[in-house]
């Protein structure tokens, strides 16, 4: 017996198999599935037009599509106020109610996760990669084109292949000043860019269960950069507090099989892992921060931003190093939080003025310096210390210059003392 | 679609992801006419100016990994691009290259099959590439019927399209 009867399910197969009304699916079945949620950024601008060659004239549910724009707020180009304004008539005139416009603006992923868009066994597709981040509410996410998003549009279904699921077990406890970014990038140094490419990911372990809900999100956020198709963590009493006021459609939490076929186990045991950073020019180039700060990188720019890991506790963790410190001579700082709620809860709590007393520059809510599109574009021989998720050539501006990742509070350690620092030494 | 594929190849190494193939600067632009002009402007910045309709795309392992960029094949099929062969791909690439209608092919080793310019040939139901410069061929795995189908009516447009006709939801042109 190879694959078929007599085994359990993983998370992602019990997921796709409720989404296609089937009992049991099998890894490399193609399966048509029921959309939960579609999301479009920016690049839904491309949706418009195939959608209107498709002969299709109605949006098969439109209290299941949001729209957030995130990439250019507001527009810093012809080009992308362009791509707004496409949206914006498209929305209005296919009737789409859930449109997060310049105001209510925040990266397209924080805007699903903090409104409760989606919620445990669902299926969600967005134009954008990163949209697996949201596996951390127990969910198959993943990115898909526009031409894609035009179908879903049109259809509310996907067709999809059933992916093998490789499961990453975590164990021990996160040292002081170690935290979940520094967990992902340890696990991307293992499984590598390619390691986990058509497959899903499924986070398990006591150490998982004891992260956060936002430390979940960037965990799930950078499975987008092993390859895979989705990445998640099964639902728990923290996935369900967090949705109990917000979800916004009924849950339908679904588990892994006892018995569940995994095409692979990786383990990690965290106890005495030391903070990490991915160096130049692949986000699996990872090693121990503090043996990069042995060879004082100097940096040029620091950013802390992106939807991997620009939430609340990311600020209000770099805000208690910045604290009674200056961003160092030389360096330009940017801090920007990944939606306008998280914006006001860090104007709430004196956070903008600290940032801005210390010299760094406090932007609105947007994907910021992350992708080299619209601000903070680095020179060619440049270097940028990043809480972002990746550190392509070209990424952030001119292909020579160099970006690491790293936890926020290793970005706001280098960014006081102008080289890579391990953050444990500031505390 | 058609069964057998000819033309020029261009090489590319291992992972080259979206923003080599179309960089973020150049995503507000959605004319493929446009973006055309500045295809693989990091990964390979002669392309765009000489290459020509037919032309094949051979690559190392991991094309197109990174962002869900559907500029990178429409810049790649407005220019003409008549196949894409890769040792792998990543995932929403290869999603989308088929989404459009452009044939892009899986196949072990197919990188190390070519050097620059050779003329090769893709038997697209037989499961087979060949360098007729040299004349070795590799296999590939089939492609699934359903992915064949789509290719065969030119894309997910063009399916979706003959779907809501059938199921009465759109008019028929
Ligand atoms: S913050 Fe960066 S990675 Fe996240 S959606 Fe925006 S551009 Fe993409």
């Amino acid at each position: 017996m190879t694959e078929g009867n007599g085994h359990g399910l993983t998370l992602a197969e019990k997921i796709l198999a409720r989404s296609a009304g089937l009992d049991h699916v099998v890894p490399g079945q193609i399966i048509e599935g029921d959309v939960d949620l579609a999301m479009m950024h920016e690049q839904g601008a491309q949706t418009v037009a195939p959608f209107a060659q498709m002969g299709a004239t109605k949006v098969w549910d439109p209290d299941r599509v949001v729209i957030a724009i995130d990439h250019w707020v507001p527009a810093s180009t012809e080009g992308a106020a362009v791509l707004h304004r496409i949206l914006r008539k498209f929305a209005a005139e296919k009737g789409l109610p859930h449109f997060y416009d310049v105001g209510q603006h925040g990266i397209c992923h924080q805007i699903l996760a903090e409104n409760g868009w989606v919620v445990p066994g669902d299926l969600a597709v967005g134009t954008d990669s990163h949209t697996n981040m949201l596996g951390a509410m127990g969910a198959v996410a993943a990115g898909i084109g526009p031409t894609e998003m035009a179908a879903v549009l049109a259809l509310g279904k996907i067709w999809l292949k059933v992916p093998p699921t490789i499961e990453v077990r975590v164990r021990g406890r996160l040292g002081p000043g170690v935290t979940a970014k520094d967990l992902v990038l340890r696990i991307l140094g293992e499984v590598k860019t390619t390691g986990a490419t058509y497959k899903s990911v499924e986070y398990t372990g006591a150490t998982i269960a004891s992260l956060s809900m936002p430390e979940r999100f960037t965990i799930c956020n950078m499975t987008t950069e092993m390859g895979a198709k989705c990445g998640m963590v099964a639902p728990d009493q923290k996935t369900y507090d967090y949705l109990e006021k917000i979800a916004k459609h009924p849950m339908h939490p679904l588990q892994a099989d006892r018995d569940a076929r995994y095409e692979r186990a990786i383990e990690v045991d965290v106890d005495g892992m030391p903070p990490m950073v991915a160096c130049p020019y692949s986000p699996d180039n990872v090693r121990p921060l503090p043996e990069v700060a042995r060879e004082h990188v100097r940096i040029d720019q620091a950013f802390l931003g992106s939807c991997t890991n620009a939430r609340i506790e990311d600020i209000r963790e770099g805000a208690a190093l910045m604290k009674g410190e200056k961003v160092h001579a030389g360096v330009r700082f940017i801090v920007s939080p990944a939606s306008t709620e998280i914006y006001k809860q860090c104007l709430e709590e004196g956070l903008i003025e600290l940032f801005t007393d210390a010299g760094a520059v406090f932007t609105n809510s947007s994907c910021s310096a992350c992708f080299g599109g619209n601000m903070g574009i680095l020179a060619p021989d440049e270097t940028c210390a990043s809480s972002s998720n990746r550190n392509f050539p070209g990424r952030m501006g001119a292909k020579e210059a160099k970006i690491y990742l790293m936890s926020p509070a290793a970005v706001v350690a280098t960014a006081i003392r102008g080289e890579i620092t391990d953050p444990r030494e500031m505390q | 679609m058609r069964d057998v594929i000819e033309g020029r190849v261009w090489v590319l190494g291992r992972d080259v992801d979206t923003d080599q193939i179309i960089s973020g600067k150049w995503l507000t632009v959605i004319d493929p006419e446009e973006l055309k002009k500045h295809v693989f402007e990091i990964a390979l910045p002669e392309f765009a100016a000489n290459a020509r309709p037919g032309d094949i795309v051979v690559a190392d392992e991991n094309f197109g990994s990174g962002s869900s960029r559907e500029h990178a094949p429409q810049a790649l099929k407005a220019i003409g691009v008549g196949a894409i062969l890769a040792d792998s791909f990543a995932r929403i690439m290869y999603r989308n290259a088929i989404n459009l209608g452009l044939p892009a092919i899986e196949a072990r080793g197919v990188r190390a099959l070519f050097e620059k310019g050779d003329p090769a040939r893709v038997e697209m139901r037989a499961g087979k590439i060949t360098n007729v410069r040299t004349g070795r061929s590799i296999p590939f795995p089939p492609i699934p019927h359903h992915l064949l189908d789509l290719l065969e009516a030119g894309g997910l447009v063009e399916t979706v399209r003959k779907r809501l006709i059938a199921e009465g939801k759109a008019a028929p042109a």
